[in-house]
């Protein structure tokens, strides 16, 4: 097996007569770099493939179906496209999304920069408050929905419990269908601040901290300096973490889930529940189809937007 | 987005994670620092829910719903343990899931390493335009791809069974990105000894380049934990069957069934989650790493 080394050493000579017989093992060398090749990346790419460009593309051929998964598919062409615009339905969960993804994605880059600030400090405890901050990560959405509810409980809730002991008027967070998207938000924040933290801290040692130095001699208080020089290092991370907070609130749907279920009054029901119910409830996957499809093109329609918007600026910056 | 932004958050991943805990290394005091005053309640507003899941879990039953509710329990009871182990199936479960993240791991760390050694190191063609697509899947995202799955899996017959949960976790496109990019920073060098001791490729994989891989495999295992382990909305899809239920699908159906049963519901809670928090608290750096690089996931 050991001439399958030999991709990459060149042959040191060549002569006229054995010029075929070396094309000829050279083709053959190929074939087998080719075969060992595949043979490591195969397996795990066939797995990830065919569970992908397969399904995606089964899942443009049922969005122009209808279909329940029992009785024949009928072809609808652009039907469910055209449905779902003038579903009243859909814009609710489209509206609902757009509002939690305006609630969230702000406030989870804003908290990251500040966690990150501060605990990019070498002060006493930093440990203790690093684990605090991050180890609701690793809770689960179910647990985390199932702790909204109980904390957030209109009754016998904590939150409430403390409000009322401020003398403050009580709440029906999820039960309130203006409030039920709020909670959710907070919720996630409190499970995704470490994500927007650990990347800010990871940017944050990026800075030369010679510039900062530098700053500091031309007599730049704190303050000017984390404006003037941090924070313009820190804009293509910001960049980077909006859009990957933006599609992962758009994609919101485990926190629903666990909480609200959609309601009160359809006032959580987001793209991705809305889609789940018509798929997986009224086994309508046509149609559900459709909404995935919807939500990808979102998805690649705001990420797109970003990118230009950045890069314009950047030019004009430059 | 630019790669750029990649490079950077990779590169200074290791730092962050491996940056000393402040303070403990040099033993000299240092003076009061103004930002206690703003991380000190902002941890402990963290950890509030973590506290109330505890107490909860371990209060009387009764207490929970009386009004207006207290905010220690009156005596600490397992109650919501006993009644959680004898009355639900939670141990199932909890089998299950370790099976489901035990597998999942195992399969990522073959598969994914092999796939990135592979595209790291070997020519061979079509191995640019194999790559390409493998990373491209990340931009697909998952929502679209359950209605077909689904009825993919129906139709193989996988439905409603462990393998179900376990099929979607074998290998990711994050894994083999991962695996890519440290094998590329690795000295070809330390292959090229194998090789002129007559290693076949295989055998420089297993033996020579497997071996220095461990702290990328260390992040690898962590994220496909962390990614099986909590993974609700697949198993919620395609297992209907409560003896294949996975711990979070279990807990996240108490509330349609116990909706009351607070102490039993946070008992399960804590059972679901607290085997993640100790990991995180004995593998703090790697976890840290790992939050950094999934910022490529898919």
């Amino acid at each position: 097996m050991s001439d399958t080394m030999s991709t990459g050493t060149a042959p040191g000579a060549t002569s006229v007569s054995t010029g075929a017989a070396q094309r000829r093992s050279r083709r053959r060398r190929g074939r087998r770099a080719t075969l060992t090749g595949w043979g490591f990346v195969g397996p795990a790419a066939i797995i990830i493939l065919g569970l992908s460009f397969f399904p995606a593309g089964w899942a443009f051929l049922l969005s122009l179906q209808e279909w329940d998964g029992f009785s024949d598919a009928e072809f609808v062409g652009t039907g469910n496209y055209t449905d779902l615009i003038s579903d009243s339905d859909f814009w609710n969960a489209v509206w609902n999304t757009f509002g939690y993804t305006l609630l969230f994605v702000p406030a989870s880059v804003l908290l990251g920069l500040f966690l990150a600030v501060a605990l990019n400090r070498k002060i006493r405890f930093i440990g203790f408050y690093r684990t605090a901050i991050f180890v609701p990560f690793v809770a689960s959405t179910a647990a985390t929905g199932i702790l909204s509810t109980y904390l957030f409980s209109p009754q016998y809730g904590v939150v409430n419990n403390v409000l009322r002991v401020l003398g403050l008027p009580q709440q029906g967070w999820l039960a309130d269908p203006h409030q039920a998207m709020l909670v959710i938000a907070i919720m996630s924040l409190w499970g995704q601040a470490a994500f927007t933290t650990v990347i800010y801290l990871a940017a944050l040692q990026d800075v030369p901290s010679e510039l900062i130095e530098a700053a500091r001699i031309d007599g730049a208080n704190r303050w000017q300096t984390f404006w003037r020089i941090v924070w313009p290092h820190l804009s293509p991370v910001t960049v980077f973490v909006a859009i990957w907070q933006t599609i992962t609130a758009i994609q919101l749907f485990d926190l629903v889930y666990t909480t609200t279920r959609g309601g009160p009054l359809g006032a959580t029901k987001t793209i991705v529940y809305f889609l789940y119910e018509k798929a997986f409830h009224s086994l309508q996957f046509g149609y559900g189809s459709a909404a995935a499809y919807a939500l990808f093109a979102l998805t690649l329609i705001i990420t797109i937007g970003v990118v230009i918007y950045s890069r314009r600026r950047n030019l004009e910056a430059f | 987005m630019s790669t750029n932004v990649f490079e950077k958050v990779v590169t200074s991943s290791e730092r962050v994670a491996t940056r000393p805990e402040g303070g403990r290394r040099q033993k000299r005091r240092r003076g009061f620092s103004g930002w206690h005053f703003f991380l000190l309640p902002v941890a402990v507003l963290f950890l509030i829910p973590f506290i109330q899941m505890l107490l909860a879990s371990l209060s009387p039953a009764r207490e929970l719903v009386t009004f207006p509710p207290p905010f220690i329990p009156s005596h600490l009871t397992l109650d919501g343990y006993i009644k959680l182990f004898t009355d639900t199936d939670v141990l199932l479960w909890f089998v299950n899931t370790v099976i489901v993240s035990a597998i999942s791991i195992l399969s990522n760390i073959v598969l994914c390493s092999l796939a990135g050694y592979g595209f790291a190191r070997l020519k061979f063609a079509g191995r640019t335009f194999g790559f390409f697509a493998i990373v491209a899947t990340i931009m697909i995202p998952t929502q679209l791809l359950m209605i077909p799955t689904y009825i993919l899996f129906s139709k193989l017959g996988l439905l409603n069974g462990l393998g179900a949960a376990i099929v979607p976790w074998l290998a990711t496109a994050f894994g083999i990105f991962l695996m890519r990019q440290f094998f590329l920073s690795l000295p070809a060098e330390i292959e090229e000894a194998g090789a002129i001791d007559g290693c076949n490729k295989l055998q420089i994989f297993f033996r020579i380049v497997l071996p220095l891989a461990k702290p990328a495999l260390a992040t690898l295992a962590i994220f496909t934990l962390l990614s099986s382990w909590n993974d609700l909305v697949w198993p919620l899809i395609a297992i209907n069957n409560d003896q294949a239920f996975t711990l979070q699908l279990g807990i996240a159906n108490f509330q349609s069934t116990r909706h009351t049963e607070w102490s039993l519901l946070m008992a399960g809670n804590l059972v679901a989650t607290l085997p993640l928090i100790l990991f995180f608290v004995f593998a703090q750096r790697q976890f840290i790493a790992t939050m950094t690089f999934s910022g490529i996931k898919g």
